[in-house]
């Protein structure tokens, strides 16, 4: 069987799996297709956390950064779980408690404003959508490759499946595919790991790889990375480039936007007590951090396979020429056909430069002649590796299970939010309940065509799309949040204002630097020499949210104390006592 | 809803456990892995040294310790003040 077919075949198997299971759970009331009748135990909830907040960032880009950018990308590592100890604290019980289904009905509330609910949509959405963009961006690269198609058909396809299963089923079927889908992406990610690491080291758990000798130089690996990395004239992989300015900023922003993502929040609000909402955070590490222990040794042991494979005589020997990329076998008779099915896509290029007919990969930008896109690395990561076909038809399917999964979690977030907080409680309280279903099914459509639309010219890879959208979240969403629960003296004017001071100077640093509305060539600044010190687009979220705390601090004291039944409505959010079902209003 | 004063009570040892756990995950993280890795850099660890070792996978380790923990406390404090659900 040929690897096309081999992967037409697991991909198929487990997207029929996925829909199965959404028409099954198929919803039926707005309670269950917003938030499952609460039923969902902990640790079933933790495994659909981790598959909804697995996005193509994480499978799919994340380890192919990390290949790339050495330590500095820590920030991705230690930003996308230590959110989730700010959660587990600062926001799920309380907002458990609280009982309602969405985020912006929680700050309309705690700020009794019905302006502070439509600010929360409008902030929600701005993060989901460009949150969604980068989904589409991984799902395009996977498809573009193992279908054989070309990225803008891979996205469209990909497009039609997350509607699919997301109007089919609402929160309900989305909680029981996302297990399917999490055990799914997590199979795919460390078989190949595991295969990997044992080459490379003999220790079967990548984790511990990492940090083993490698076979070859009888030395730890990083040390043998660092040294390969140096003869090519690339900095050493452990060592730090960045500013340690924009590495702390870019790792709070991360930290702080995973707490105030709203597709995250929503999970806390389907656990039955707020006892749970605190383990259920606490399970959801436990699954995510499967994936994360294991990503950095996939992006130093992808690097190191790079390297080999293009200088397959050693680095003093002759690299990679063009004609055994062509035959699809190197000296060594290693089978090199990757090089040329990824050439395809366009998202690995080579040029002989020199005329000698090989292919140097080093670091100066003159002489270097090779450029390979960070997000095809862990798709990659199998052929280079050598591994059998059906690793590399897994890993695919892993890595679709992952952006589809997070794309219907962001996408059940914007709908409830338009459908339930925009229409039923502003424009059309008298919305029977079918419409309000169809109206969060037409707002799912609209934001599936625009994110696909954005999607065709992402901009960057995926993650670096995603760290925006955390951005956005961690300057606007999170600190009303936490202000709400901790602060009974802020108020309706105060969030307001920091909500939309935050948003809006986050929003336009990032347009400065990435392009207005992400329209390439519209930029005025760019990452590698940004506007303000040292600080990139991607790590502004969190002087933006410091903005929002100094704003609405500063405007709240300004103006009149909070009502009596606010300061009530605070302080019986903080106990777990009195919990119920949630209310609709 | 329990009397007011054992709320207020129980909100207030919430928030010093919270204080305590985040001086801890702020150490961890942010600390070891990126402020005091130079400080840290005499420290071996598989080709490395011990602040990169907490950067990549030290911190995550300890941030899952620091949820269950906080789970564990927060549901004695719950019986404790009698606001359990």
């Amino acid at each position: 069987m040929d690897q096309f077919t081999l992967n037409l075949l697991v991909v198929g198997a487990t997207f029929a799996l996925y829909i199965g299971i959404a028409i099954w759970a198929r919803a039926g009331s707005t309670a269950e297709f917003y938030a499952a009748g609460r039923g969902v135990h902990p640790v079933l909830n933790g495994m659909a956390t981790g598959a909804d907040w697995m996005s193509a960032a994480s499978f799919i880009s994340m380890a192919g950064i990390i290949a790339f950018g050495g330590y500095d990308t820590s920030a991705y590592l230690m930003g996308w779980t230590g959110g989730y100890v700010l959660l587990a604290m600062l926001l799920a019980p309380y907002l458990r408690k609280f009982g309602k289904f969405t985020v912006p009905e929680f700050i309309g509330d705690r700020f009794y404003s019905q302006t502070a609910r439509t600010v929360a949509v409008i902030c929600l959405i701005t993060a989901s959508l460009t949150y969604v963009i980068g989904q589409m961006t991984g799902v395009g690269v996977a498809f573009s490759r193992f279908l054989e198609v070309d990225k803008a058909t891979g996205l469209y396809i990909g497009a039609a499946m997350v509607f699919m299963y997301a109007v089919l089923g609402g929160m309900k079927g989305i909680t029981y595919t996302q297990v399917a889908q999490y055990v799914v992406l997590i199979i795919a990610y460390t078989i190949p790991a595991v295969f990997i690491s044992l080459n490379l080291t003999g220790n079967a758990l990548p984790p511990l790889g990492l940090f083993s000798e490698a076979k070859s130089t009888g030395m730890p690996i990083l040390e043998t990375l660092n040294g390969m990395m140096h003869e090519l004239g690339f900095g050493s992989y452990t060592d730090q480039k960045d500013t340690t300015l924009n590495m702390f900023l870019f790792t709070v922003s991360l930290m702080i936007g995973t707490a105030g993502l709203p597709h995250v929040i929503v999970r806390f609000f389907t656990v039955p007590t707020v006892k749970d909402a605190r383990s259920s955070a606490g399970w959801a590490l436990v699954f995510i951090a499967l994936l994360y222990l294991t990503a950095p040794a996939v992006g130093a042991m992808a690097r190191m396979n790079l390297i080999s494979t293009f200088y397959p005589n050693g680095l003093d020997g002759a690299a990679l020429s063009l004609a055994e990329i062509e035959t699809g076998t190197d000296a060594k008779g290693n089978n090199v056909t990757w090089v040329k099915n990824w050439e395809q896509t366009g998202l690995l290029k080579f040029d002989d430069k020199n005329g000698d007919g090989l292919i140097q990969y080093v670091a100066s930008k003159d002489a270097n002649e090779l450029d390979v896109n960070r997000d095809i690395m862990v798709l990659a990561n199998p052929e280079i590796a050598q591994l059998p076909g059906w690793v590399i038809a897994l890993v695919a399917a892993g890595g679709l299970a992952a952006a589809l999964s997070t794309a219907a979690g962001l996408l059940m977030a914007i709908s409830s939010a338009v459908s339930h907080d925009l229409i039923k409680s502003q424009i059309n309280p008298g919305i029977s309940e079918k419409g309000e279903l169809m109206a969060a099914r037409v707002s799912m459509g609209v934001a599936i065509a625009i994110a696909t639309y954005l999607g065709l010219n992402p901009p960057g890879f995926a993650a670096q799309t995603v760290a925006l959208a955390f951005g956005l979240a961690a300057a606007s969403i999170f600190p009303a949040l936490m202000m709400g629960i901790f602060s009974k003296r802020i108020n309706n004017k105060g969030a307001v204002a920091g909500m939309v001071a935050g948003l809006l100077v986050t929003v336009v640093y990032i347009f400065l630097h990435k392009g207005w509305f992400f329209i390439p060539d519209t930029n005025s600044f760019s990452d590698a020499d940004p506007l303000l010190l040292s600080i990139k687009s991607t790590s502004f979220g969190s002087v933006g949210a410091l903005i929002n705390f100094v704003v609405a601090y500063v405007v709240s004291n300004a103006t009149e104390d909070t009502p009596a039944e606010i300061q009530e409505l605070v302080e019986s959010i903080r106990v777990p006592k009195g919990a119920g079902a949630a209310v609709d209003h | 809803m329990a009397d007011k004063s054992s709320s207020n009570a129980y909100w207030q040892a919430n928030v010093k456990t919270i204080k305590l756990f985040l001086v801890i995950w702020f150490v961890c993280s942010f600390g070891f892995g990126i402020l005091l890795r130079p400080m840290l850099s005499g420290i071996a660890i598989g080709g490395t040294d011990l602040g990169f070792w907490f950067a990549q996978q030290g911190s995550i380790l300890v941030f899952l310790v620091l949820i269950f923990a906080y789970a564990a406390r927060m549901n004695k404090l719950d019986k404790e003040y009698g606001v359990e659900e």
